[in-house]
């Protein structure tokens, strides 16, 4: 199935992605040659299946409640591009 | 004098018992070794310069596992300043068993790929033949073992990613059962998928590593309580149930000199005493892919949306809040991730999610079952890992569905939640064969038997011919 180029910028768009001219044109075509390829999960009849979302069968998986040292601050800061005081920094949104 | 080529991390840890070499000379040696091979294969991406204190065998990690103070990219130009200031469980199970970390191995980029030429930082080379790709996404780890450049090292498998590497290098390689190893502190891809396990030259080492960093972790909620290792050293396979499935041993594209080595394997285990029957996996092996390459963009997609350029890795210049965002993904990711969050963010976008992610999380339902059919009547499946042998760099760059083929042998058992073994089990080519060897969930320990004895009678030889 071919997708168009407005289908590739709005996805881009969703995935907070910006894509250079060269990148739209050449995803057009490749996102369209997977697409196809991956629709081939359309042919079965799964009225009957339901989904997996995880290998093993496991409900609930508790953990005790105790409290473990946080890291300090100055390591949660130690790979951020901006720190303003105690807080991360960003431009204006 | 140390032999790194031929030193299994089993024979290493004798020589320390024996006070025969100390740690800091162990070190030394793979460390030369590295010096001397690295630039041609470009295997590790950092390196340590200092054993840690207690310093026992020697070991390298894949980079999407947190390395506390030791810079941590997952091949990815988004992190490549990045140094975690804490270790992931396995990083921290391997210090506290004593072991000495050397640095950190070149993976595709956020480990997606299966060649590690989608490496920001260039690809590594096969140490059999360095024209040639060493697989991926954990070629740097594989390559490091296969020329001596680490007794054993740490991968990450979500669609192959540890035992397709492993066969193109000629090394042992396990994916564990989903839930048997934390990814605590692990570069996240596709959570239902991502599994870490070892990479050796022996399957004991294998087993040995896999003692190491198997096991429940409070920090990683899908983790599970683990049956106790045991070390191989069986002789025959007497009383072993081998199953052949036949898709996955007659799928198009494998390499007429990769069936006749698998082949061979298959009819030493006969000799040795297994029941070897054909049998069927109808839909696993036709639809795997496709089921694959929804579910594992579709995670990607959602991981890395915490690439944001605020808390950690890169930031590109932008007028506002959203322009940063957007410059930085643009700049930091790769051609491959890119075209996986499309893809990703594409098969979960609205009107779309149940057409694509929710049917394939059916037609995962429908592998699990096929497998554990299969089950009832066999203790081990067996398949190449690998359709080809090495393939030559640059071969597959342009055309990513051809390279997505790479996989299509080791995602069915993937997609299942199986644990899976490759072993190198002969030359085609002069280059290196793996045979995959698939066990139901939980069943590590027979896997490990099964393959020490094939390995024993194949005696394969995992240094590479233009090394020895």
């Amino acid at each position: 199935m071919a997708i168009t180029r407005e289908e590739v910028l709005h996805v881009a768009r969703l995935a907070r992605l910006e894509l250079r001219e060269e990148e739209v044109v050449r995803f057009q075509d490749q996102l369209s040659a997977i697409l196809d390829a991956v629709s081939k999960v359309a042919e079965l009849d799964l009225s009957d299946v339901p989904p997996t979302s995880h290998p093993l069968a496991i409900a609930n998986a508790w953990a005790e409640d105790e409290p473990e040292p946080c890291l300090p601050l100055d390591e949660v800061f130690a790979n951020a591009p901006d720190r303003v005081d105690d807080y991360f920094g960003s431009p204006p949104a | 004098m140390i032999d790194t080529l031929r030193l299994t991390a089993e024979g290493a840890k004798e020589l320390l018992a024996r006070g025969e070499v100390s740690g800091a000379e162990l070190f030394a040696a793979y460390r030369a070794a590295i010096d001397a091979r690295n630039p041609e294969l470009n295997a590790f991406l950092t390196l340590v310069d200092e054993p840690a204190a207690g310093g026992g065998v020697p070991i390298a990690l894949k980079d999407v596992i947190s390395t506390k103070g030791v810079r941590t990219t997952a091949g990815s130009k988004i992190l490549e300043h990045y140094v975690p200031v804490f270790d992931a469980t396995v990083a921290a199970r391997c210090k506290a068993h004593g072991l000495a970390l050397l640095g950190k191995t070149n993976t595709d980029e956020f480990a997606m790929g299966s060649s590690t030429e989608n490496s920001a930082f260039g690809p590594t080379r096969n140490p059999w033949d360095p024209a040639r790709v060493p697989g991926g996404s954990g070629g740097g780890s594989a390559a490091a073992v296969a020329a001596g450049l680490a007794p054993w090292a740490l991968g990450s498998d979500t669609g192959g990613s540890i035992k397709q590497p492993a066969a193109l290098c000629g090394t042992v390689g396990l994916r564990p059962t989903y839930g048997t190893v934390s990814r605590f502190g692990v570069v996240a891809f596709a959570s239902s998928l991502d599994q870490v396990g070892p990479v050796a030259k022996t399957v004991r080492d294998c087993a040995w590593l896999y003692a190491v960093i198997s096991g429940r972790d409070a920090h990683d909620a899908t983790t599970v309580d683990v049956p106790p290792v045991e070390l191989p050293d069986g002789e025959d396979l007497r009383g072993v149930r081998i199953g052949v499935p036949r898709q996955l041993n007659e799928a198009e594209g494998i390499e007429p000199g990769v069936k006749a080595a698998v082949d061979a394997a298959i009819a030493r285990a006969a000799a040795l005493g297994a029941a070897v029957e054909a049998c069927e996996l109808p839909l696993s092996v036709d639809y795997g892919l496709a089921c694959y390459y929804l579910i594992a963009p579709a995670e990607a997609s959602a991981n890395l949306a915490r690439y944001d350029g605020v808390r950690y890795g890169l930031r590109s210049p932008g007028a506002d809040f959203g322009e940063m965002v957007m410059a930085t993904r643009r700049d930091g990711f790769g051609d491959e991730v890119k075209r996986r969050i499309m893809i990703g963010t594409y098969a979960l976008s609205s009107g779309y999610y149940d057409a694509y992610y929710g049917t394939a999380q059916k037609v995962r339902t429908v592998i699990r079952r096929e497998h554990e059919a299969l089950f009832e009547r066999f203790d081990v499946l067996v398949s190449p890992t690998s359709p080809t042998v090495a393939f030559p760099i640059g071969e597959k760059a342009a055309d990513p569905l051809a390279m997505y083929l790479s996989d299509v042998l080791t995602i069915p058992s993937n997609l299942a939640g199986l644990p899976g073994l490759s072993i190198p089990c002969g030359l085609s080519g002069g280059l290196p064969v793996g045979l995959q060897l698939v066990g139901p969930p939980f069943s590590e320990n027979r896997l490990f038997a099964v393959a020490h004895v094939l390995e024993q009678a194949l005696g394969f030889d995992v240094v590479p011919e233009r090394l020895r």
